[in-house]
């Protein structure tokens, strides 16, 4: 019915089109293009915008976003949420800090302690979805607040100081290596550890596999439930290592730390071109993105544009990144169908 | 409206083969009986029932008249806002924007206020705020047909940020005490709240609607299997679009309500509640997935949860902590359905085993005989 209209377009395909089908392609490149655009546009208005200091500034404080996100790619490409990042990153944060003030545990340990407890509550979650067959969003909905309240029960209402903690332990939120932020570093190498999975194992393949299709993956012999339950894993892992990073950043952790996280998380993610539909996205796509909400915040700081405003552009900024991928989506989709049918 | 009610859900759980059992094998009848008793509204009455009996072991004060009206108006907001939730998950959407909208509709109401408007100009307009922001969330749902998890993950932010930078962190109070009198009083002969009212009417259209109408079951099909709704002409996505903004107006109105309960608009108001709305409507029976439930569930789930919380708060344990307890409340009434689907079917796997011969029927392929 359809097909005179649908065979005509991609014959002639007008530049825009063509520019934006591109851009949908490599969602890496054009973040990184907008990136550069509004870093020029601010650094006009305000020239210690790119100061060492403030791009340092911005850019460790992305890192542990950036680190969360890693881990929330993976569990969004198997078309399932954790919302529950945020309490994990706080608890995680609040009982290193504790474990430290009181001296239980060296540095070294109480840090792997923390990135365990990590792993732990990640493997919670996935257990509740994968096994007990809780939806993704009511699963971690509810682990959202039965962390957060787990951290409450231990706080109560004090707050670990930065005076309480070994001496030197929050030097590493500004330690450099070769002039490059420690944070940085490590953000950069949990990245391409699990860029790596994603595409070189055969779970990492399994990912995609499950979250393109589920019934597809079944059929084919990939244990859906093993992966699935592996990626709230590792996603709990990373937010482990973004709780520790907190820790150390902000040095004072009371039982409130990184309230309201999540979003910036997952808005990271689906600006960095992680379809919410599950089966696509990279994890480099998760770490450009936490950038960009890292920079649009600076931005704000330096422009001197209420803190308010704040929220209401993450807002904004979600919502634009899911409609263009549902257009790019959409595009795609007739130009696929229109070549195999022409 | 009892039986009306009671007919959606029961037909989902359709104790048809169980009757056939019933006529051969005396194990059969069992099972349905169990069946019908396991009915999930009446088991969220007696769970309503033993914890009321376990406030009144708590304290002395708990089956008091007084008690009862701080417990009803401490989470009716809650309560009126899982109404129009109910009917959009039974939709197969979901609005986790909601709590953003009560603070946005605190915000503007006290900015209004403060700027010189009076209530009877600031509360429509709080609403009209109300009914755009849940058009906006419609619009992007269903006719860009963006996941509504997402776009409502969005406009949670948005709606928030809007209302921080409409009040900033300030607090308006100094209403006139009409409008206090509305959060804080109870109907005169009555323990009941005044906004207990909004509840009960809502609960009564929705029920109506729901159960009664042909709107009703229209919603029931587009919850259940779009297509085959699109295809018997339900215009699916006319009616999830006013849903939203249902949804968003009604959130708004329970702003008001909590201003009112508060004395205080503020624009951090309702920070949190997503969960404990989410947490009634699926702990009174609606589908996570859609197309199942039942308002009088919802109903019985506020009442259990205000128990719950009024327990807890008279044995002293810390609000945050009690966050804990809904949490497990909320998978845990996700997760009992399931596994009880699933031990029916292996129950009935298990009875036709033992009539079949050895079966050469594997577990996973129901090939009829």
């Amino acid at each position: 019915m359809s097909e005179l209209a649908v065979s005509a377009r991609p014959a002639q395909p007008t530049l825009l089109r063509r520019l934006i089908l591109t851009a949908g392609r490599h969602r890496e490149v054009s973040l990184l293009v907008v990136m550069i655009l509004l870093g020029a546009l601010v650094a006009v208005r305000a020239p210690q915008f790119l100061s060492v200091s403030n791009l340092t500034q911005v850019t460790t404080l992305a890192s542990i976003i950036a680190v969360a996100a890693v881990g929330q790619a993976l569990v969004i490409i198997t078309r399932n949420v954790d919302l529950s990042v945020e309490s994990t990153i706080g608890l995680v944060a609040f009982v290193v800090a504790e474990i430290l003030s009181a001296r239980t545990l060296g540095v070294p340990a109480a840090i792997a302690f923390g990135i365990g407890l990590g792993l732990v509550l990640g493997m919670i979650n996935g257990f509740v979805v994968a096994v007990m067959r809780v939806p993704a969003i009511v699963a971690t909905l509810g682990t959202l607040s039965i962390y957060r309240g787990v951290d409450f029960l231990l706080a109560g209402g004090k707050q670990v100081t930065l005076t309480e903690l070994p001496s030197g332990y929050t030097d590493a939120a500004t330690a450099t290596i070769l002039g490059i932020p420690l944070f940085v570093v490590i953000a950069v190498v949990i990245l391409a550890i699990v860029g790596i999975i994603l595409r070189q194992t055969r779970f990492g393949r399994q990912v995609y596999a499950v979250g393109s299709n589920p019934e597809a993956a079944t059929i084919l012999g990939i244990r859906t439930r093993l992966v699935v339950f592996g990626a709230f894993a590792l996603c709990g892992l990373c937010a482990g290592v973004a709780g520790v990073m907190w820790g150390i950043y902000f040095g004072t952790i009371n039982a409130t730390a990184a309230t309201g996280a999540v979003l910036q998380v997952v808005a990271a993610c689906v600006v960095g071109g992680v379809a919410i539909f599950g089966g696509s996205g990279t994890v480099v796509g998760a770490g450009l993105g936490a950038l960009f909400l890292g920079f649009i915040q600076n931005a704000l700081i330096i422009i001197r544009l209420s803190q308010f405003w704040l929220e209401a552009i993450y807002g904004l900024v979600i919502l634009t990144a899911v409609a263009i991928d549902a257009v790019i989506l959409r595009r795609l989709r007739r130009s696929i169908g229109a070549r195999s049918r022409g | 409206m009892d039986d009306r009610t009671s007919a959606p859900a029961g037909s989902g759980t359709d104790p048809a083969p169980a009757d056939v059992d019933a006529s051969g094998a005396p194990r059969g009848r069992g099972v349905a009986i169990v069946g019908r008793l396991a009915r999930w509204e009446v088991l969220l009455a007696f769970v309503l029932l033993g914890l009321v009996w376990l406030g009144a072991s708590l304290s002395p004060v708990f089956l008091s008249a007084r008690n009862f009206s701080n417990l009803i108006a401490a989470v009716i907001e809650v309560g009126i806002i899982a109404l129009p939730m109910a009917l959009i998950i039974v939709a197969g959407e979901i609005d986790l924007s909601v709590e953003s909208m009560v603070g946005l509709a605190a915000s503007v109401l006290g900015f209004l206020y403060a700027a010189g408007y009076p209530l009877e100009m600031a509360i429509p307009a709080v609403l009209v705020v109300g009914a755009l922001g849940g058009l906006l969330n419609g619009v992007l749902a269903t006719m860009a047909g963006l996941p509504s998890l997402v776009v409502t993950l969005g406009t949670l932010a948005l709606f928030r940020g809007l209302a921080l930078v409409v009040l900033g962190p300030r607090g308006i109070s100094g209403f006139p005490p009409e409008f206090s009198a509305f959060g804080f009083g109870t109907i005169p002969g009555t323990p009941l709240p005044w906004p207990f009212v909004i509840f009960a009417v809502l609960a009564l259209v929705l029920g109506f609607v729901l159960h009664g109408t042909w709107i009703g079951r229209q919603l029931f099909a587009a919850g259940k299997n779009v297509g085959a709704a699109r295809y018997s002409g339900v215009r699916v996505a006319r009616m999830k679009l006013l849903l939203f903004v249902l949804a968003g107006l009604i959130a708004a109105l329970a702003g008001v309500v909590l201003a009112a309960r508060l004395a205080s608009a503020r624009a951090d108001a309702g920070e949190g509640m997503t969960l404990t709305v989410v947490t009634i409507v699926l702990l009174g029976g609606v589908n996570i997935f859609g197309g199942r439930g039942t308002i009088l569930g919802v109903v019985l789930a506020f009442f259990t949860l205000a128990v719950l919380g009024n327990a807890l708060r008279l044995a002293n344990i810390a609000s945050e902590i009690q966050s804990i307890a809904i949490g497990v409340l909320l998978i845990i009434s996700v997760v009992i359905p399931t596994l009880a689907h699933q031990f029916k079917s292996a129950l009935d796997r298990a009875l036709r085993g033992r009539r079949a011969p050895a079966g050469r029927v594997g577990p996973g392929e129901m090939a009829n005989p």
